[in-house]
């Protein structure tokens, strides 16, 4: 009976680090017939892998963090017991992401290592990558228009934005010679996955909203001001282990009197910002939290793990 | 850090020119099919419309222009769109041969409310186009709209505004 054989769906996938090199011992089964299977001496470290599921590229998945802990030697369980584990000071350098064609997950899974099968049960969590106000952050201003027939200056305040921000802006009317209807702005989120010729974006419209009704004229400025908190956001992540990008696009459309469409779309990068540290929080969220929002000497953790493994 | 309030006050902006603000918009464009008339006698005959603009876009070399029209201009205008610019043409309405058959028991292509409908749909035709500003740098929506007579032999080329 293989070692891994037990019915579960693709995207759950136990690797052996060393399955190449672990020897195997012959074992009589409950059946009668004698099988091989990967010998575990007692102390060992049973070892495996976290993984970043691609949808279309199922079953190649990418490790790039993978921390592993013994909990118990190997014996008989006779009742129900409990095991408390503690991996310290975990590296967790990219946010979670669900996506149309990529998935990014942190989990915890125990196993139970048996002679037949092994027990798994998996415990997803979701990480988030704090920053804090950038140092440079200018607004995006831009003349842009067809020739003879419209001319517009838009200006949004910044090209930073936090995902409960605002973006405050204005559309600045230099030359309307087409008869407009009305103006609204988009934010359009794209999911670019694959590399080389293999690349795929994905486009999403995540936010349409009207800034304009009728028809405006030479020298008008319509203002714009957008809560964000309001959408669906995650912030930029820019080629994610080099395997993904998401971006986010502001996209300003006028639509004249006949249906078409003018528009202008414009990136802008956002970031995920801190929550304020409450008293009640615990010892190890406090320094992260310290770290991530730059107040001068931050605690040093109590101890170092010896053995984590990385 | 203390969770601050978002700045959500308006940007600066110049104040309007009372002149821009009150004067006539830049993007005055009226466009009127009308008046049908059938000229001709027996089986020659056919239906000529008029067609008036008004306008103060720069592109277009008269303010004021009054032509007729008859649907094959129409046809030739749509077909040389087509070939000339990236526009997307919006269609004319419809042709209607089956109305040209003997024995109907109507006018045929000189029924009032074929007609009418017709006439309605080459407007509607006109407007979409006339306001498209690829449309507008083509000669042949310039000589169709606003020349006496429709020079089939012509040469395609781009208007640029003087």
């Amino acid at each position: 009976m293989s070692f891994f054989g037990f019915g579960q769906s693709a995207d759950i996938d136990i690797v052996l680090n060393d399955a190449e090199t672990r020897k195997k011992a012959e074992h009589k089964s409950e059946d009668g017939r004698k099988d091989k299977y990967f010998l575990f001496y007692d102390g060992e470290t049973v070892s495996g892998k976290v993984n970043i599921e691609l949808y279309y590229d199922r079953g190649n998945h990418h490790e790039f963090v993978s921390l592993v802990k013994d909990l118990a030697r190997p014996g008989e369980l006779t009742q129900s017991q409990s095991f408390d584990f503690e991996f310290t000071h975990v590296e967790k350098p990219y946010e979670s992401y669900t996506g149309q064609n990529v998935k990014l997950r942190y989990f915890l899974r125990a196993t139970v290592s048996r002679r037949l099968n092994d027990i798994s049960k998996e415990l997803d969590i979701v990480v988030h990558t704090l920053s804090t106000y950038p140092e440079l952050n200018s607004s995006i201003k831009m003349e842009v228009g067809i020739e003879d027939c419209l001319h517009i200056e838009f200006e949004y305040n910044k090209s930073k934005y936090h995902l409960k921000d605002v973006i405050v802006g204005k559309i600045y009317f230099l030359l309307v010679r087409i008869k407009i209807k009305h103006m609204e702005i988009d934010i359009i989120k794209r999911e670019t996955t694959g590399t080389g010729p293999n690349v795929y974006h994905e486009n999403d419209t995540i936010a349409k909203y009207e800034i304009m009704d009728g028809a405006p004229v030479r020298g008008e400025s319509i203002p714009i001001r957008l809560f964000l908190a309001g959408y669906e956001l995650t912030p930029t992540m820019r080629d994610i282990n080099k395997k993904f990008s998401v971006r986010y696009y502001l996209n300003l459309v006028l639509i004249d009197e006949e249906e078409r469409r003018y528009f202008k779309q414009q990136e802008i990068t956002l970031w995920r910002k801190g929550d304020i540290v409450r008293k009640s929080m615990s010892h190890q969220a406090a320094i992260a939290s310290q770290r991530f929002e730059g107040s001068s000497n931050p605690e040093k953790s109590p101890t170092q793990d010896s053995e984590e493994n990385s | 850090m203390a969770n601050t309030i978002a700045d959500t006050r308006r940007l600066f902006t110049k104040p309007q020119n009372l002149n821009d603000a009150y004067g006539p918009p830049s993007n005055f464009l009226e466009i009127d099919v009308s008046n049908p008339e059938t000229v001709g006698v027996g089986r020659g005959r056919f239906t000529t419309y008029e067609v008036r603009l008004k306008t103060n876009l720069p592109i277009f070399k008269l303010k004021e222009s009054s032509v007729r029209r008859r649907y094959s201009d129409f046809e030739w205008l749509r077909a040389e769109l087509e070939r000339e610019s990236k526009v997307v043409v919006p269609p004319l309405p419809g042709k209607a041969l089956f109305r040209q058959l003997p024995f109907r028991g109507d006018d045929g292509i000189f029924d009032d409310n074929f007609i009418e409908e017709r006439r309605q749909g080459l407007e509607q035709f006109l407007n979409k186009v006339a306001g498209h500003p690829l449309a507008q740098n083509e000669r042949c929506l310039h000589m169709f709209l606003q020349e006496d007579s429709v020079d089939r032999n012509y040469t395609p080329s781009k208007i640029r505004q003087a």
